[in-house]
């Protein structure tokens, strides 16, 4: 029996639902999208059950995988920090930013810290160059932005979310710090 | 500012609330159409506005929904919210404080073309905006502004959000297309055009989030006012992103045709410490470099004066380098972000890319010989006119024409 279906039929439902009934192959997406969101990644299983309901084969779905960077096919840190080193960022100061947090934490970009806790990666232009130094955290089933960044601002943001993450007690929290960003 | 058709949450707190924008006169222009207008009145009215999609291209909104053809149905409406253009942040502004607006916009957009069904294409990284999307979505729903029967009509519109996942090429409408359809994200060969073999290889409107958030104005307000606005060729508003060396980065809407001079140095306050202005990037990193000479910071902007400085308005998303930033570091960046971004689907784009950034690599490192310079522009110019897809040709774009004005800054970088 398919797992994913049976523990989400309801969401499976709306999802194909958005789609004409000929179309089914459009709901791969969504399901990749509703699969990290819960596991963090994308197993092999998952993979065939998603391919299970769109009527294609497992590997046409892990292909669809491999092609779009926020999907990943194994697990990776608790709190991942994505820099944004792109043309307009670098241009304020993204990439000195992107070293000295990487010096602080003692990785270089692309690498974990020997805890699984934290990562940092470079990445593309994420629309928000005008408040440079800026990531993107990706953190369980959520993804929010951080603006106007320093490397002290950001290291006091991680402090209290590894914090948060080892008390039982508080659970993480799960919105968009707009720091500073406002429109006017 | 002067008049705000897209950025008026700036001016009215709380926009992005069902109650206040539909206080602010939201919905009528959406119930009157429904009840009241033919989808031909529509369809003429955006015509006569001379609106040009701001997703890059600059095509006439009206003329592009009017080939759409009559006897295939059913026919879709595609909202392009990929935004992934380096220096372009417009449309999340206005996703995140104007959407009503932009959905009014998409809602008149699909009763112009009879649309019942809408998709919303979110890049992957917009989920928390796609998220509150699903929720205005059902909101509107129960409030009688989408579902069947609309108004007691026969018109019915459903609204789907879709999201991406961390591809730039979705934003080209073709591989969006196929990225919905559940493939990999990687353009059609053209023709036949989306307006006839679109989505579900049905005849498929695609426009950009800016583009659509203009249609309440121009519909609730008539093509005379918004033709009030900017050039007779290029008529609006238009929200430029200026980003990079400049005092106040950010959004500006103002008129199609203002100067460069105003944009940077009123509305942005100048260069950072005062220094001195170097190039634009008028359209992101698919731009060409233009030397911020006199001649170029009195140009307006809009879809006929940049293209005659050697350049193209595209998004608007204006980059600004000062004197501080060596030319070829910025070739380095926005050679390694087409390199990230090509789909792979054809050898000049995917092997031209690569070639690139092992060549700008190596003269930034102070590894080359001068025939580097040249062997770097000789790929670049190879590749032209050869590509499958646009992201080809502008991956070329700023290495032409850095090399052509900069040099100096390249060869500044040689072994001595
Ligand atoms: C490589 C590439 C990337 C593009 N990215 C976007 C994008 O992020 N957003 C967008 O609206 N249009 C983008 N476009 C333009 C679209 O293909 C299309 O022309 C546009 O969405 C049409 O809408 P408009 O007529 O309202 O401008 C891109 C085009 C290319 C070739
Ligand atoms: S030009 Fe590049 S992005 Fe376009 S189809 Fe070819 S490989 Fe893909
Ligand atoms: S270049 Fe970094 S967010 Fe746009």
């Amino acid at each position: 029996m398919n797992q994913l279906l049976r523990k989400h039929s309801l969401e499976v439902e709306k999802i194909l639902a958005k789609y004409p009934p000929d179309q089914k192959r459009a709901v791969v997406m969504p399901l990749l999208h509703l699969v990290q969101q819960e596991d963090g990644f994308i197993s092999r299983e998952r993979m065939q059950e998603i391919a299970e309901i769109a009527g294609i084969t497992t590997t046409e779905v892990a292909s669809v995988v491999g092609f779009y960077t926020l999907f990943h096919d194994a697990p990776g840190a608790r709190i991942k920090i994505q820099v944004c080193t792109d043309v307009a960022c670098d241009l304020r100061g993204a990439r000195e930013y992107l070293n000295g947090l990487c010096s602080q934490l003692g990785i270089n970009p692309g690498e974990t810290t020997e805890d699984g806790l934290v990562s940092i990666e470079e990445v593309k232009c994420l629309a928000a160059c005008d408040h440079a130094p800026m990531f993107q955290a990706h953190i369980g089933d959520a993804l929010e932005y951080h603006e106007n960044q320093t490397v002290e601002r950001t290291l006091d943001w991680l402090k209290s979310m590894i914090a948060s993450m080892k008390s039982p007690a508080s659970a993480v929290e799960k919105k968009t710090t707009d720091d500073g960003g406002s429109h006017e | 500012m002067s008049d705000l058709f897209l950025l008026r949450h700036r001016t009215i707190a709380g926009l992005n609330q069902l109650s206040i924008y539909l206080e602010n006169g939201g919905f009528k222009t959406w119930k009157k159409a429904v009840t009241a207008q033919k989808p031909e009145d529509l369809i003429n009215e955006v015509k006569a506005s001379g609106l040009r999609g701001r997703g890059g291209a600059g095509f006439p909104t009206g003329v592009k929904w009017s080939f759409l053809p009559n006897n295939i149905w059913p026919h879709y409406v595609v909202a392009n919210s990929d935004e992934s253009e380096p220096g372009t942040f417009k449309d999340r502004e206005i996703l995140e404080y104007n959407p009503y607006q932009f959905l009014e916009g998409l809602m008149l957009a699909s009763y112009a073309v009879q649309a019942k069904d809408a998709y919303i294409y979110f890049r992957g990284e917009f989920w928390q905006i796609a998220r509150r999307f699903d929720e205005r979505i059902a909101e509107l729903t129960a409030s009688g502004y989408l579902g069947d029967h609309l108004f007691g009509t026969d018109y019915s519109l459903r609204i789907h959000t879709h999201l991406g996942a961390g591809a730039y090429i979705c934003g080209e409408e073709t591989a969006l297309l196929e990225s919905i359809e559940g493939r990999l994200g990687q353009p059609r060969l053209r023709p036949p055009f989306p307006a006839v073999e679109g989505l579900f290889g049905l005849p498929t409107v695609i426009n950009n989030v800016e583009t659509l958030t203009n249609l309440p104005v121009i519909i609730g307000e008539g093509a005379a006012r918004f033709r009030s606005v900017g050039t007779e060729k290029s008529p609006g508003t238009k929200i430029f992103s200026l980003s990079g060396r400049v005092k106040k980065p950010g959004n500006y809407e103002l008129p199609l045709g203002t100067t460069f001079r105003e944009l940077i140095f009123t509305h942005g306050e100048g260069i950072i410490n005062d220094a001195k202005i170097k190039a634009i990037m008028p359209a992101g990193a698919s731009s060409a470099l233009i030397p911020a000479t006199d001649v170029a910071l009195d140009t307006p902007m809009d879809y006929e004066s940049v293209p005659a400085l050697g350049g193209q308005l595209g998004s608007a998303s204006v980059i600004i380098l000062d004197e501080t930033v060596n030319i070829s570091d910025l070739v380095k960046d926005t050679v390694h972000f087409f390199k990230h971004e090509s789909c792979g689907k054809c050898t000049p784009c995917r092997e031209g890319t690569y070639w690139m950034s092992c060549i700008i690599d190596r003269i930034v490192s102070g590894k080359s010989k001068k025939e580097d310079i040249d062997l770097l522009l000789t790929v670049a110019r190879n590749m032209q006119n050869k590509c499958f897809c646009a992201l080809g040709e502008f991956s070329t774009t700023a290495v032409v024409s850095a090399i052509d004005k900069f040099r100096a800054d390249f060869e500044a970088r040689l072994e001595s």
